[in-house]
């Protein structure tokens, strides 16, 4: 069962990597929202890295938004879906798999080019440390929530713009919860640990609202 | 394995497709459904296959499988599950996997008689070959009940003289087959069952 969740985690990663680039756009549209705010507040380098960590999550959120409505859409549309559900594996299992594997694509790159893209606001080495590892905890929650969209969006054959209409309001708290912890790094009376570990519990609790939601949109989708 | 079905019922919206389909498979047998277009002979499939919820009646697998019915089945619908991307190998591998078979990716495929398109990605393969393929999945892992949903579709005569020597061989090692046809396949079928007309 193992090497079958290894799989299913493996091939979504792969297909994002290869199908017309799929985690680059991912990536290009985060270095893109990063480097357009600096031309539309100004050339403020106080100002920037104040609201820098609020705005790479701004965009690491967006770009995390971006590649989700075909994760189970493709693989209704080819038939694979139905395979999946006599592989073996619970479906709440598959959903995790599937989520992991796109989040390995789109999320980990993400969190990778954080602190890069984190030099462009001029964020000091403590900020840069802090967004990039709010962005590691963060991020498998914004997918996680995103599956959830994904799998009702496929379900009722309805992709795009319903997915974010779905999802952006439940990734509110991930969004709250990251930036506070991240900028609390820097801002001195403010601890950051509350905020971080209300993070990774956010995290934790998406995961398995993830299953089950993800698996029940899934199995209504059938009928 | 036994399989059969009491008095099952399908209801797709709202709407009974059939009602009352009673049969019994045993080791070494097929079953062909037939009937006209809308008849219900996929959705029967699917029911067997666990992916949908019978309205009514029972499905029963003697000895039942552990992990339930939905384990000991290959469902082979009108899509091919095939990732346009990837090379019909990883296409397969990845089955393997999930599925947890052991069999042989080239011998599979051989079997089917596309071994010199393991390397070629799937998108470039006609409608024939990308069936041919999907039906070679079937092999990479071992279960008792194959569910063919017309298999025949896009299948050259050498193809169909192919599928029905796959299908006798899973018969002789005991498999159950289970297909929904329009017209006869390669293989004589032990039974019939005949879906009635759409409403």
């Amino acid at each position: 069962m193992i090497q079958a969740l290894a799989a299913i985690a493996g091939q979504t990663a792969r297909l994002r990597f290869r199908g017309g680039g799929g985690a680059l756009v991912g990536l290009v549209f985060f270095l893109a929202v990063v480097t357009i705010v600096p031309f539309a507040v100004g050339p403020d380098l106080n100002l920037l890295s104040r609201i820098g960590p609020a705005i790479l999550w701004i965009g690491a959120l967006l770009a995390t938004l971006l590649g989700l409505d075909r994760l189970f859409q493709d693989d209704r549309d080819d038939g694979s879906l139905d395979l999946m559900f006599l592989a073996g594996p619970p479906i709440e299992l598959v959903v995790l798999a599937k989520a992991f594997g796109h989040w390995l694509a789109t999320g980990l790159p993400l969190a990778i080019a954080a602190p890069f893209l984190g030099l462009l606001l001029g964020l000091e080495p403590l900020a840069l440390g802090a967004t990039t590892l709010t962005l590691l905890v963060g991020t498998p929650a914004l997918t996680a929530v995103g599956a959830v969209g994904a799998a009702l969006a496929a379900a009722f054959g309805r992709g795009g713009i319903l997915i974010a209409v779905l999802v952006l309001p439940f990734t509110i708290p991930v969004l709250i919860f990251g930036v506070s912890a991240a900028t609390a790094a820097v801002t001195e009376p403010q601890p950051f640990l509350p905020p971080f570990l209300i993070l990774t519990a956010l995290t934790l609790v998406s995961t398995i609202v993830a299953a089950v939601a993800g698996a029940a949109a899934l199995r209504v989708g059938l009928e | 394995m036994r399989l059969s079905g009491e008095g099952l019922a399908a209801d797709r919206g709202g709407r009974m497709v059939f009602e009352a389909i009673s049969f019994t498979l045993g080791p070494g047998e097929m079953l062909a459904v037939t009937g006209p277009n809308g008849a219900g002979k996929s959705t029967l499939l699917r029911l067997v296959a666990g992916l949908l919820r019978p309205a009514a009646g029972t499905l029963r697998a003697e000895p039942a499988p552990e992990a339930g019915l939905s384990s000991a089945v290959h469902y082979f619908g009108h899509l091919d599950a095939l990732k346009p991307t990837l090379t019909v190998a990883d296409n397969l591998g990845y089955w393997r996997s999930v599925y947890g078979g052991t069999g042989d990716i080239e011998a599979a495929l051989d079997a089917v008689g596309l071994a010199h398109l393991l390397d070629l990605p799937a998108e470039r393969l006609s409608a024939g070959q990308r069936r041919r393929v999907a039906l070679s999945r079937l092999l990479v892992s071992e279960r008792p009940v194959w569910l063919l949903d017309e298999p025949a579709t896009a299948l050259d005569a050498a193809a169909e003289a192919m599928l029905g020597r796959l299908i006798a061989a899973h018969l002789a090692g005991g498999g159950l087959v289970m297909a929904a046809i329009h017209r006869p396949l390669a293989i004589e079928p032990t039974t019939r069952l005949a879906l009635g007309a759409a409403p």
